[in-house]
């Protein structure tokens, strides 16, 4: 019998610390299947966050090193120059790169530094236990905003797509979203391009992950995936804002 | 033979980290320093090396930690707050086990404080400004020369004992022009020999022959027995290496009735200090720390009995002194003579108020 679906490599063969519900499992295996199907995983070097995903370095099964919080595009920026022909990517939730990292993102998307940045957007701080994140949505409630987010008191949820994309040298940025499997068949097209970005040496790639908290978002795993397509998908459309392609084309 | 150029502080420190065979810089503006980005992102490219502008001192650090864990041989400079705002970094590699050489070319706070010479930066080197149970050796030269060959030489010990190293030098060091002898070149590591000669870098596994021979470069632990052991495996580490980071020079301890404990531009100027009490009959002695951590507590061993009191002169508020009384152990009297804000004191203010020490003695 042909088997139509197994492990990656790209995983280690361990159980994750993730919640149930949570998409990081999903948005883990995404990349590291990709980056098997190139060939890839053995000349790969990853650089794992801050937050709930802090141990990703445990499940993929490539080398990799750990960022202080929001460090991520900085420590990338060093290892890319120090192997100019490795695939090099940096994998990040909303509190590490959107608000404590902001510096080190914006700046390395500015340099057009070549690797893959992948963005986990769940609206929340997972691992400190459900503050308010930089990409909370209005209304949303957090254990730092108890009535709900609103734009009185903590501004406008940002839009980290819609902000690279004004960078010249962020040649590619998608959002994609891990809610359904027609929405995941799509993240994994965008991984496949910000990976061939990269390779081909075009400059920085972007791909923003909507994700689910149901422990956070107190939610059922089934409850969570419906709410990422009727209140994050209307304030985070998804798409494509960059692609070389796409722009040579125009 | 070895050439001897007249060079400014700064661009021989930069031109010495590149023949000690440092070929990754990530800098940020800030005086009194610049000269080295700048010098940097002239000669670097020229040897095949690379130059990052980075967007802060926290990407530039973060960068050296990147780029270390990677294999690179790194050196990157700054100044007082420029550190401080690196001590996170700082605390990852020496967790990590990464290695980088990192000057700071000092001035004086605290805050923004000024941008003239200073030593108050002397707790946040020795004593680590980050978090957590760790240590980074840290070199004090006196003169350029003594910089150039510490600054060429700390690449080779880092990588050795898998640590970042601090070569600590006043900005009156970096500012001031000398004639300095420059090492040879030694032979950079190159990328594709990176996997074989740094056992601990990421270079992706298909160098080291697949996935079982896969390396993480990290810090958290969240098991405290874990976390435990690696603190004490650092430190077995920092116990082995001490032998060859603890460095000093011992002038005229035997029969000197003052020793001075100085390092930097005030050991430099201690020295003139030394020949004018000499001309007014009063033997003085220098114990000149060349490393500030570890601290060369054997130094004080060498202090003989005709000694009346050790005196710590410092461009600081008393810094150096805690490690001077807790290296006298008590069995001389401790003195301060120090100047900050950014002030050197002169030759002639250092001897009298050692002169005056020595007469409140008696």
């Amino acid at each position: 019998m042909k088997p139509v679906f197994t492990y990656t490599n790209g995983m280690l063969p361990v159980s994750t610390h993730y919640c149930p519900g949570c998409t990081h499992g999903i948005a883990h295996r995404l990349i590291m299947e990709v980056l098997e199907e190139n060939g890839k995983l053995g000349q790969a070097i990853g650089v794992a966050p801050i937050g709930c995903s802090v141990m990703a370095h445990q499940y993929m099964n490539v080398d990799m090193c750990e960022a202080a919080h929001g460090r991520a595009p900085a420590v990338a920026t060093g290892i890319r120059r120090v192997h100019p022909d490795k695939v090099v990517f940096t994998y990040q939730g909303d509190g590490d790169l959107a608000s404590i990292g902001m510096s080190e993102i914006i700046a390395a998307a500015a340099r057009g530094e070549r690797f893959s940045t992948f963005f986990i957007n769940n609206g929340i701080y997972g691992m400190t236990g459900g503050q308010l994140a930089p990409t909370t949505l209005i209304g949303q409630r957090a254990t730092t905003a108890v009535e709900g987010r609103t734009k009185a008191q903590f501004g406008m949820p940002i839009k980290m797509c819609e902000l690279l994309a004004q960078l010249e040298c962020a040649v590619y940025v998608e959002r994609v979203a891990l809610n359904s499997p027609a929405n995941i068949r799509k993240a994994k097209k965008a991984v496949q391009r910000a990976f061939a970005v990269q390779e081909q040496g075009l400059g920085f790639s972007f791909v923003e992950f909507l994700s689910t908290c149901p422990t956070n978002w107190g939610m059922t795993p089934s409850d969570a995936l419906k709410w990422v397509d009727e209140k994050m998908i209307p304030y985070y459309p998804l798409g494509c804002l960059r692609d070389p392609e796409k722009e040579a084309s125009k | 033979m070895t050439e001897k150029v007249l060079m400014k502080g700064n661009e021989a420190f930069a031109e010495a980290a590149m023949r000690g065979g440092c070929r990754f810089y990530f800098g940020y503006p800030i005086t009194p320093q610049s000269e080295i980005p700048e010098y940097m992102s002239r000669e670097l490219p020229k040897r095949g090396g690379c130059f990052v502008q980075a967007e802060s001192e926290l990407g530039a650090i973060n960068m050296t930690y990147g780029a270390g864990a990677a294999g690179g041989c790194v050196f990157i400079s700054s100044s007082s707050p420029g550190i401080a705002l690196m001590q996170e970094g700082l605390s990852f590699m020496a967790s990590a086990e990464v290695p980088a050489v990192i000057l700071n070319v000092s001035r004086c706070g605290p805050g923004i404080g000024g941008i003239q010479p200073g030593q108050a930066d002397y707790f946040q080197a020795t004593r680590g400004g980050g978090n957590g149970d760790y240590h980074i050796p840290v070199f004090a030269p006196y003169n350029m020369q003594e910089a150039v060959n510490l600054i060429y030489e700390a690449p080779s010990l880092a990588y050795k004992w898998r640590t970042p190293v601090i070569i600590l030098a006043d900005g009156m060091m970096g500012q001031m022009m000398e004639p300095v002898a420059l090492p040879p070149e030694k032979p950079a590591l190159e990328a594709k020999d990176i996997a074989s000669q740094a056992d601990w870098a990421i270079t992706g596994y298909d160098d080291r022959g697949g996935p079982q021979n896969r390396r993480v470069v990290k810090s958290l632990r969240l098991q405290p027995e874990a976390l435990e052991e690696h603190v004490e495996h650092l430190f077995a580490r920092y116990a082995k290496a001490a032998p060859e980071f603890t460095r000093y020079e011992a002038i005229g301890l035997e029969d000197a009735e003052i020793v001075f404990v100085a390092y930097g531009t005030i050991a430099r100027l201690t020295l003139e200090v030394m020949d004018m009490l000499a001309e007014q009959g009063i033997k003085a002695g220098l114990i000149r720390p060349i490393s500030l951590w570890p601290f060369p507590e054997e130094a004080f061993d060498k202090i003989g009995p005709a000694t009346k009191v050790v005196i710590s002169a410092e461009l600081s508020k008393g810094q150096l002194l805690d490690d001077v009384k807790r290296a006298v152990c008590g069995r001389f009297p401790v003195e301060l003579i120090y100047r900050t804000g950014g002030i050197i004191p002169t030759s002639l203010e250092v001897t009298e108020k050692a002169k005056a020490i020595l007469e409140g003695l008696q």
